[in-house]
C-alpha cells in the first residue's frame, strides 16, 4: 500500500525536528556562555519572544487580530507581583503557574466577547480590554500601588534552590527554560488536529464549520491558551525584575508585538522569537541615536514595512531566513492574513 | 435639578465635540473600508495649528478655527494621495499596522517639535466663565462648542441629503462599483471625504483643547474613544455616530461625576455591552463586506 | 422507501426580496434528486438553509426524520450532511493531505485532540490514502491548495464533504468553470459515489444532470415549479419555456 505509506510520511513530516531548530536552540543556551554580561537585554527577548508566541498562537494559527494582548501580560505581571509581594506563595514556579491560570481565566472570559463580531469589532473589544484593565489597576491604587505600581517585591529561590542574582544569571536560565517547555507544548499542539483545524478555521471559517469543526469552541481554546502564555510572559516579567506597574497594560506593549510578528512572520512559532531578536536589536540601535524619540523610527519601521509590502520584504530582505524558515517547518512562513483580504 | 441639567448640557458638548472629531473617521471606515487609527493625529495637527496662531502669532481664536480645518485637511490630501490609496485593498491588519506607525511617528514628531506638556489655547474673554440659562449654569465654552458642531451636523446632513456631491457619496459608500459603473468618480469622491473628514478632525482638535487637554498623545489618549464612537454608532451612515458621540458624551460626563471611583469604565463597559449585544454596532448594517 | 432530506413550507426573504416561498421538497433515501432552476431562481440559497448558513423566516428543515431547523451548521454536519460549495471553499494554505486530514480527522471526534501529532494514527491515514486515491489527488497531495489548477480543486472540494462520509450530500454545481480536459474526473468522481448516500444536486449542466438525476425538482422564483422523472421534467411545456428553453438554445 505505497499510498498508504507515502501520506503516513508525509503527514508526519511536518511534526519532525529540523536541524534549523534544534540549532536555534543551542545557540540560544550558547547565548547563556557566549555574552555573560548582557542577561537582562537577553532575558528581555526571551520574555517578549514569548509573550509574541502567545500572540501568534491566535493570530498566526487562528486569524484573531487582536490589539489589547498586553492585558493577559499585565495580569500576569501583576498577579505574580500579588502573589510575591504579600507573601500568598514564595514558591516562583507555583506563582507564575498561578499567574498563568489568573490570566488564561481572564482570557477564557473574553473569549466569548471575541468571537463575536467582524475584524473591526474584534480589534475593538480586545483594546476596549485591554484599557479596561489599565483604568482598574490604576483605580485601585491602593491594591496595584497606580502609576508607581508595586514596590518592594522580594522574589524567592527557584525551588528553594537558585536564588535571583543581581546580574540577571538566574532569570535568564528561568526565563529561557520556561520559555522552551511552553514552546515545546505549543509546537505539540500546533502539530495536533487541533492545530489543523485552527489553521483551517483562520483559511476559511465557513469551510471548517462545513466540515464538522466546532469553530467557536477552537477558538475559544486557543485564545485561552494564548492567554495563559501571555500571562506566564508577564509573571516573569515581574518575577525577574521585581516591577509591577500600569506600564505592563500600554498600548504600546500591545503595538510593539504587532511589529515584532510583522518582522519575524506568523503561522510557525519561531516568527515571534526571531522577530523578538530583531525588534530588541533595532530598538537599542534607535535608541542609541535618539533615545527620547525611538517611537518615531519604531513608527516609521512599520509605515515602510506596510508600504513596501509584508509578504515583498519577507521575500527580499529575509531570503535567507526564508531558506531558515523551510529548515524549521517545511513550508515558507505564512504572513498573518492574506495580503488581498480586504475584509 | 440643576446640577443635572449641567450635566447633561456638558454631556451634549462633549458628545458633538465627539461627533464632529469622529465622524471622519466614520465616513473613511464606511467609505473606504479602511481601519484608521491614526484619526487622532490628524485632530491634534489641527489643534497644534490652532495653538500656535492664536498663542504665538496672535490670531484672534475664531480665526485660527478654520485654519485649523484647512491645514488638518491639505495634511489629510497630501496623506491619501501619497500613502492611503495603496491600502485601501489591503487586509485590516495592514491598515491597522500602517496607521499605528503613522500614529508613533506624529506623537514622537510633536513631542520633539513642541515638547510634551499640556498646551493651552488663549481663548477670548466672550468664552471664559458661565451665563445663566433659567437657573442652570451653562459654560460658555461648551455652549460655543453646542453651536459650532451643532450647525456643522446639520450642514453635512443637508450636504449629504440635497446636494450632488452628497449623493454620489451615499452612492459610493453603498456600493463602490455600481458607483463607478454610473460614472461616479470615486476615488475622487475618497480623497475629497478623506480630507474633509482629516479637516473636521482638526477643528475638532481645536476645540477640545481646552476641554480634552492638548499634548503629544492625544491621538494615543483619544483614540478608543473614536473608535467607539464608530463601532457603536456603525459607519453606514451619519446619524449613528452622531447619537452614539451623544450617548457616549453623556455617559461619561455622568459616569466621572456620579461615580467618580469608576468613572472610566462606564464608557468601555457600555462599548463591550452593546458589542456583545449588536456585533455590528447599534446601527450598522450587518456587515457584508 | 424513507425520506432522507426534507423541507416543510420554507421561506425565506432578504428585506423585500421573497427568495424561498414555502418550498416543500422532498429528498428519498438513496435518490439522485436533481434541483435545477434558471440563474437567481435561489437554489444556493436553499442550500445554505438546509446546511445551516442561512436561517429560514419559517419552516422547517429535516434530516432523516429528525427536525435540524434550529442546529449549528456544524452539528448537521456530525449528523450526516455535507455539501460542497459552488465556489471552491477550499483552504488556501493547506495541502490536500491536510484538508482531507483533517475531515477524517473530524468525523472520527478526533478533531479537538491537541496532543497526539497528525500523522501518527493509521486507521486515519488509511482512510485519507483511500479517499486521495479515489479523487485522484495522491499526486499532489503535498502542494498548497493554491496552487493546484481548478480542476483538482475542484475535486478537492468534492474529496471533502465526501470525507465527511455523509449519507445526505448536497452538491452545488460540482462541475461549474472547470476545464473541459478535467470534467471527466469530476463526473466520474460524481457518478461513483456509493449508492446508500442520498444526494441533491444543483446543476447547469444538463448532460450532467440527465446522466445522473432519477428524479428533478424544477426551482422557479424561489418556488417549485414542478417535479418527476427526468424524462417527465424534459417534456413539460413549462419547464421547457422557463428553462429547458433557454438551455435548448444556448
Amino acid at each position: 500500500m505505497t499510498a498508504l505509506s507515502d501520506v503516513s510520511t508525509h503527514a508526519m513530516a511536518s511534526a519532525r525536528w529540523r536541524i534549523g531548530e534544534v540549532a536555534f536552540w543551542i545557540l540560544a543556551l550558547a547565548c547563556a556562555f557566549l555574552f555573560p554580561s548582557r542577561y537582562l537585554i537577553m532575558t528581555d527577548i526571551v520574555r517578549l519572544g514569548l509573550f509574541a508566541l502567545s500572540l501568534d498562537l491566535i493570530l498566526g494559527y487562528a486569524g484573531i487580530v487582536s490589539l489589547g494582548h498586553a492585558a493577559f501580560f499585565g495580569v500576569g505581571a501583576y498577579a505574580a507581583g500579588l502573589l510575591a509581594l504579600h507573601g500568598i506563595i514564595n514558591e516562583p514556579v507555583i506563582a507564575l503557574v498561578a499567574a498563568g491560570l489568573v490570566a488564561a481565566a481572564l482570557g477564557f472570559v473574553t473569549s466569548f466577547l471575541v468571537i463575536r463580531g467582524v475584524d473591526l469589532t474584534r480589534l475593538m473589544v480586545t483594546l476596549g480590554i485591554a484599557l479596561l484593565l489599565e483604568a482598574l489597576a490604576e483605580r485601585f491604587s491602593d491594591i496595584t500601588g497606580g502609576t508607581d505600581g508595586l514596590q518592594g517585591i522580594e522574589m524567592q529561590p527557584i525551588l528553594g534552590l537558585f536564588a535571583f542574582d543581581m546580574f540577571g544569571k538566574t532569570g535568564f536560565f528561568y526565563s529561557l527554560i520556561v520559555l522552551f517547555i511552553l514552546f515545546l507544548l505549543a509546537r505539540r499542539v500546533v502539530h495536533s488536529p487541533f492545530g489543523l483545524s485552527l489553521r483551517a478555521i483562520r483559511n476559511n471559517p465557513l469551510r471548517a464549520a462545513a466540515i464538522g469543526v466546532p469553530v467557536n469552541r477552537r477558538l475559544i481554546a486557543v485564545y485561552t491558551l494564548a492567554a495563559f502564555y501571555a500571562g506566564i510572559a508577564g509573571a516573569l516579567f515581574t518575577q525577574t525584575t521585581a516591577l509591577a506597574s500600569l506600564d505592563v497594560f500600554a498600548f504600546e506593549r500591545s503595538a510593539d508585538l504587532m511589529l515584532v510578528l510583522v518582522i519575524g512572520g506568523t503561522g510557525y512559532l519561531y516568527g515571534g522569537l526571531i522577530g523578538a531578536v530583531v525588534f530588541k536589536m533595532l530598538q537599542e540601535l534607535f535608541q542609541s541615536i535618539t533615545p527620547q524619540y525611538w517611537l518615531f523610527w519604531i513608527g516609521l519601521v512599520l509605515v515602510v514595512i506596510v508600504m513596501v509590502g509584508r509578504a515583498r520584504i519577507h521575500r527580499w530582505v529575509l531570503f535567507v531566513p526564508n531558506l531558515i524558515i523551510r529548515q524549521f517547518a517545511g513550508r515558507k512562513a505564512v504572513v498573518a492574513v492574506p495580503e488581498s483580504e480586504a475584509s | 435639578m440643576a446640577s443635572i441639567l449641567t450635566n447633561l448640557f456638558d454631556g451634549v458638548a462633549y458628545g458633538m465635540l465627539l461627533f464632529v472629531l469622529a465622524c471622519g473617521l466614520a465616513v473613511t471606515l464606511g467609505l473606504m473600508n479602511f481601519v484608521n487609527l491614526a484619526h487622532g493625529a490628524f485632530a491634534m495637527a489641527g489643534g497644534y495649528i490652532c495653538a500656535v496662531l492664536v498663542n504665538n502669532s496672535g490670531w484672534p481664536f475664531f480665526a485660527a478655527l478654520p485654519l485649523a480645518f484647512v491645514g488638518s485637511a491639505l495634511i489629510g490630501i497630501a496623506l491619501e494621495r501619497t500613502l492611503y490609496r495603496h491600502l485601501y485593498s489591503r487586509s485590516h491588519l495592514d491598515q491597522v499596522l500602517f496607521s499605528i506607525g503613522l500614529v508613533f511617528m506624529s506623537v514622537a514628531a510633536v513631542d520633539y517639535i513642541m515638547g510634551s506638556s499640556r498646551v493651552f489655547i488663549k481663548l477670548p474673554a466672550a468664552l471664559e466663565g458661565q451665563i445663566d440659562l433659567f437657573g442652570v449654569g451653562i459654560g460658555r465654552y461648551r455652549l460655543m462648542i453646542v453651536v459650532i458642531c451643532g450647525l456643522l451636523t446639520l450642514g453635512l446632513q443637508l450636504i449629504l441629503a440635497k446636494t450632488r456631491f452628497g449623493s454620489r457619496l451615499r452612492a459610493a459608500v453603498d456600493d463602490p462599483r455600481a458607483a463607478i459603473g454610473l460614472g461616479i468618480n470615486v476615488p475622487q469622491v475618497f480623497a475629497f471625504t478623506f480630507a474633509f473628514g482629516c479637516g473636521l478632525a482638526g477643528l475638532g482638535g481645536a476645540l477640545s483643547a481646552e476641554i480634552l487637554g492638548l499634548d503629544p498623545y492625544f491621538p494615543l489618549k483619544f483614540m478608543i474613544y473614536f473608535l467607539i464612537v464608530v463601532t457603536v454608532g456603525g459607519s453606514s451612515s451619519i446619524t449613528g455616530p452622531f447619537l452614539a458621540s451623544l450617548l457616549l458624551g453623556i455617559a461619561d460626563v455622568a459616569g466621572k461625576y456620579y461615580v467618580p471611583k469608576v468613572g472610566p469604565f462606564v464608557i468601555y463597559t457600555v462599548m463591550i455591552v452593546i458589542l456583545l449585544w449588536r456585533p455590528n454596532g447599534l446601527f450598522g448594517r450587518t456587515a457584508a463586506r | 422507501m424513507t425520506i432522507a432530506l426534507e423541507t416543510r413550507n420554507l421561506e425565506k426573504s432578504f428585506g423585500g426580496l421573497r427568495v424561498t416561498r414555502d418550498l416543500s421538497l422532498k429528498v428519498m433515501q438513496g435518490a439522485r434528486h436533481a434541483l435545477i432552476g434558471p440563474n437567481g431562481a435561489g437554489k444556493t440559497t436553499v442550500i445554505n438553509q438546509l446546511t445551516g448558513v442561512l436561517t429560514p423566516n419559517s419552516g422547517g428543515i429535516l434530516l432523516e426524520g429528525h427536525d435540524i431547523t434550529g442546529l449549528s451548521v456544524h452539528r448537521r454536519v456530525l449528523r450526516g450532511l455535507s455539501r460542497t460549495f459552488q465556489i471552491n471553499q477550499l483552504y488556501a494554505d493547506l495541502t490536500p493531505l491536510e484538508t482531507i486530514g483533517l475531515a477524517v480527522s473530524e468525523r472520527m471526534g478526533r478533531g479537538g485532540d491537541w496532543w497526539r501529532r497528525m500523522g501518527t494514527r493509521s486507521d486515519i491515514n488509511a482512510e485519507i490514502a483511500e479517499i486521495l486515491s479515489r479523487f485522484h489527488l495522491l499526486d499532489v497531495m503535498t502542494e498548497l491548495t493554491s496552487t493546484l489548477p481548478y480542476g483538482k480543486q475542484r475535486l478537492l472540494e468534492i474529496a471533502v464533504a465526501i470525507a465527511a462520509k455523509p449519507r445526505v450530500l448536497l452538491l452545488d454545481e460540482p462541475a461549474a468553470g472547470v476545464p473541459e480536459s478535467e470534467r471527466h474526473d469530476i463526473l466520474a468522481a460524481v457518478a461513483a459515489l456509493p449508492r446508500e448516500v442520498t444526494v441533491l444536486l444543483i446543476e447547469h449542466d444538463m448532460d450532467l444532470v440527465f446522466s445522473f438525476a432519477d428524479r428533478i425538482s424544477v426551482l422557479v422564483n424561489g418556488g417549485l415549479l414542478t417535479e418527476g422523472a427526468p424524462d417527465e421534467v424534459a417534456r413539460d411545456p413549462q419547464v421547457r419555456a422557463v428553462y429547458l428553453g433557454e438551455a435548448a438554445d444556448a
